[in-house]
């Protein structure tokens, strides 16, 4: 095994983090499909935080060991198409990713501070959200631009 | 750097996505589904919170890990047809890893079941636990994947 093999492997593991981290909100926002209920969504919000830890990593990782194994391997270059338009929708990917959580972080923090002021009344407005919101719309954008890199990653079009 | 180098025939492409997207769902769930039951005695319904973990790995983590395990077998008959019987030692990662990682996975699905309807929280950790060294060996997996090592 040389460098590259393990910089692969990384960048491999890196891409798990993100579409697990991926998976992991998906299964939450099926769970809190229109919850009103602060306890619930507090609850459920919490284990968010593993996936933002898994989105990060899994986010900066593809594209720092991706870019690295483009320079490295013979045959390979950043300015390949396969290789910039996967850099294009990791970027694309990596934004409405940002804005859905942006999102549903602000409903998880007013359920959190209702919870904390002892109040647990359902909520209209955290419902909306937890429903077919413009925060639902940048996940889904986000995760069919992941899917279309993980594609683009196999295929390598032009290659 | 042979991995790497190597021209894969396009024949491979979709069974390599398939078993690689089941993989990563499969981890996903199973994350999820660990964070859930080692979580639940902390919060306020523990149970609801251990009902969600057992129907996630079973609505989404066992159709992923059979997903996953079809691509397996779809791009081994691709790539090795099994003739030669020396597959190399990455292959062999792979297939104890997924075959023991399966079996553990579905110990843990038993456990949380029973954590479920029981309101159970010693079995709810157990199942907890078993996942948990699942994604262990499971990690280990998408290394020798990509790395390879001969």
């Amino acid at each position: 095994m040389d460098l590259n093999d393990w910089i692969l492997a990384l960048h491999l593991l890196s891409a798990f983090a993100l579409v697990g981290a991926l998976t992991l909100f998906s299964i939450l926002i099926v769970a809190l499909w229109r919850a009103d209920e602060p306890a619930k969504i507090d609850a459920f919000m919490r284990m968010g935080r593993i996936g933002n830890v898994l989105v990060i990593a899994g986010v900066l990782g593809t594209v720092l060991f991706g870019v690295w194994l483009a320079i490295s391997v013979d045959g390979y270059a950043v300015w390949d198409g396969w290789v910039i338009a996967a850099i294009a929708l990791w970027a694309v990917g990596s934004e409405l990713g940002r804005r859905a959580g942006v999102a549903y972080g602000a409903a998880g923090a007013r359920a959190h501070e209702a919870i904390a002021a002892g109040a647990n009344e359902p909520s209209p407005e955290l419902a909306a959200t937890f429903g077919p919101s413009p925060a639902l719309r940048f996940h889904i954008g986000s995760s069919i631009a992941v899917l279309l890199v993980l594609i683009d990653m196999i295929w390598k079009p032009g290659a | 750097m042979s991995a790497l180098a190597s021209i894969r025939p396009d024949s491979w492409n979709f069974p390599l996505l398939v078993h690689v997207l089941g993989a990563m769902i499969l981890v996903g769930t199973t994350i999820t589904f660990v964070v859930a039951e080692l979580a639940a005695a902390g919060t306020p319904q523990p149970e609801r919170m251990r009902r969600f973990a057992f129907r996630t790995l079973l609505f989404v983590g066992l159709p992923a890990l059979i997903i996953m395990r079809v691509g397996a077998q779809w791009l081994y008959s691709k790539e090795f047809d099994g003739a030669s019987g020396d597959d190399p030692s990455w292959i062999g990662v792979g297939y104890g890893v997924s075959d023991l990682g399966g079996l553990l996975f579905l110990i843990s699905l038993v456990l949380a079941g029973f954590a479920s309807r029981k309101a159970r929280s010693g079995l709810g950790r157990a199942a907890g636990v078993t996942a948990a060294i699942c994604l262990v060996g499971w990690v280990v997996a998408v290394w020798a994947m990509g790395a390879k090592p001969s």
